[in-house]
């Protein structure tokens, strides 16, 4: 829990969900999300995440215990009603085949009655806020790619402008470049919006990009523990935490840092490799002699993960720093950067 | 066999009022059968138990030789073209239901869910997502029993109805071929013909299944 970023806004309250053949989905589950964060439920599956999501919008509805949405529980609310004021994000889109995307985003409004003339119209203005052109709307889903079937399933969840959003892995059925542009967008999106966000998934290095918080499950529908990233990554709570957040535990909380702030030196001239730059003073490549080897220049809003990554690939053990516009600023060791990737562990260790 | 061609040009008035009444009886049952089947195959969708009941029903009665029903309807309706269409209904039912039950299940359980997530009401995502999406199972069944229904008409024969049917009559008791060969031609045109503007019809409800990408 962060505090000081607002009140809460969904709380899990001792609930409990047992399904008629037996099997405890959900076992006494407390857990509160802060408004305008983003929670992030990981487990591998049948660990009880996508049914702790599912009895947010009752979708299920618990066996015993309480689940408050702004404060209001769940059970005292009409189900259609309250699903219409949460936006939901469906594995694999969940798209209607039969309607355009523009109607696909303008269901929930229509649901609402704003009418045709105005849901269309707030569905054109989200096709433009989820990247996607004005002339893909008159489409049917299955004329697009995966990747922005995704981004019309945003949007059709925003278009009521909900202020919570839940979302059931909804990349995990694309490839991972489309995935990593999904989550940018998820992010820059969330910037603007600052949606509480609930989001199911089993891939740890999504929930440690995405997630203000990360709740983790284990098999029997038991929380674990609930943590910031870096917290998680630093102190797991026990040897099942540590397993889940895998080999390069390390490593993944560096990518947590950016690198503003870590101390840069004027680039080196005269050794054997020399950092050629074009006319705007934009890193090229490293050449002696008779080589080249490819330069990847960092911006200080890259991780210290990226920086340690090409300190160890660079021939000289520099990294080129440059700034927003590409430009050469400095170069920063790697003995610098060893140093401050033990200095980040340190603080997460006592943060 | 030889066609008496100035019979046809004779009897034009007849053959169309014929017609017509051939392809009302067939809608009829078509539609009824429509109006049957709809609300039952949602009921045999939704509630498992009775899915094997009801489609076991419609076969049953589809098995009843089509004469016999006519004449055990004949205390109930009488000598009419109610009696006509009630028996062509009861045939319609086999196809229809089966395709609307078949087509609710071809609903991918994804949309439904989606549906629902988004806050629709079960009557509405029936009518708005469930039965749109069903629809091209739906209409398969639809041709399947305009078709069969066009063909079966002329059996009505038997209790004074039949449309074109009773030229086969007229012309089998004259022993005066003309009839039979007009009226099997127009029976198979109306079939053709029917069955072309449901195509039309299914192209037009389905603009979603026209342009695969």
């Amino acid at each position: 829990m962060q505090p000081g970023k607002g009140h809460l806004m969904i709380q899990f309250d001792a609930v409990h969900k047992r399904f008629p053949n037996g099997t405890t989905a959900v076992h006494d589950l407390s857990l509160e999300m802060p408004e305008g964060g983003v929670t992030v439920l990981v487990g591998s599956s049948g660990c009880g995440k996508t049914t702790t999501l599912r009895m947010i919008n009752r979708m299920v509805d618990p066996t015993s215990g309480t689940i408050r949405v702004g404060g209001r529980d769940v059970l005292d609310q009409d189900a259609a009603d309250l699903r219409r004021s949460i936006g939901y994000v469906i594995q694999q889109s969940g798209l209607f085949p039969h309607r355009t995307v523009l109607d696909n985003i303008a269901t929930v409004p229509l649901l609402l009655g704003h009418g045709r003339r105005k849901a269309r119209a707030r569905a054109a203005e989200l096709l433009e806020t989820v990247g996607l052109t004005a002339e893909s709307g008159k489409r049917y889903p299955h004329q697009l790619s995966g990747g922005q079937q995704q981004r019309v399933g945003v949007a059709r969840a925003l278009a009521a402008d909900p202020p919570v959003l839940l979302m059931d892995e909804p990349f995990g059925a694309v490839d991972p470049v489309v995935r990593t542009q999904l989550q940018d967008e998820l992010l820059r999106l969330q910037k603007e919006l600052s949606k509480t966000i609930v989001f199911v998934t089993h891939d740890i290095d999504e929930a440690v990009r995405l997630g203000d918080q990360i709740a983790i499950f284990r098999t029997g529908g038991h929380l674990v523990q609930c943590a910031t990233p870096s917290e998680l990554l630093a102190r797991p709570a026990d040897d099942f935490v540590a397993d889940f957040l895998g080999a390069e535990r390390g490593l993944k909380l560096l990518s947590l840092t950016p690198l503003k702030g870590i101390p840069q030196a004027p680039a080196p001239e005269g050794g054997t490799w020399e950092l050629v730059l074009d006319g705007a003073r934009r890193p090229l490549h490293w050449r002696t002699e008779d080589t080249e080897l490819p330069v990847r220049p960092l911006s200080d809003a890259d991780s210290l993960l990226a920086a340690l990554n090409e300190s160890i690939a660079s021939p000289t053990g520099l990294v080129a720093r440059v700034d927003a516009d590409g430009a050469l600023t400095g170069v920063t060791s790697r003995d610098e950067i060893h140093e401050h990737a033990g200095l980040a562990h340190a603080e997460a260790r006592v943060a | 066999m030889t066609i008496d061609w100035s019979w046809i040009g004779d009897h034009t008035d007849d053959l169309t009022t014929l017609t017509f009444s051939h392809l009302q009886a067939a809608l009829s049952a078509v539609l009824f059968g429509l109006l049957i089947s709809l609300p039952l195959a949602v009921v045999a969708h939704r509630i498992r138990p009775l899915r094997g009941l009801l489609l076991g029903l419609s076969n049953v009665l589809f098995t009843i030789p089509s004469i016999a029903v006519f004449v055990l309807l004949l205390p109930v309706s009488g000598l009419t073209r109610t009696t006509t269409v009630i028996g062509l209904t009861i045939y319609t039912l086999v196809v229809l239901l089966r395709n609307t039950v078949e087509g609710l299940d071809s609903v991918p359980a994804k949309t439904k869910e989606a549906a629902k997530a988004m806050g629709t009401r079960p009557l509405r995502a029936l009518l708005t997502v469930e039965l749109p999406l069903a629809l091209p199972v739906i209409m398969a069944g639809v041709r399947i029993a305009t078709v069969m229904s066009i063909s079966l008409v002329s059996v009505a024969t038997y209790i004074g109805d039949g449309g074109l049917g009773q030229l086969f009559t007229d012309g089998f008791q004259r022993n005066f071929p003309t009839p039979v060969i007009v009226g099997v031609v127009l029976t198979l045109l109306l079939a053709l013909v029917a069955d072309a503007l449901l195509v039309a019809v299914q192209y037009v409800l389905t603009p979603w299944t026209r342009r695969r990408a």
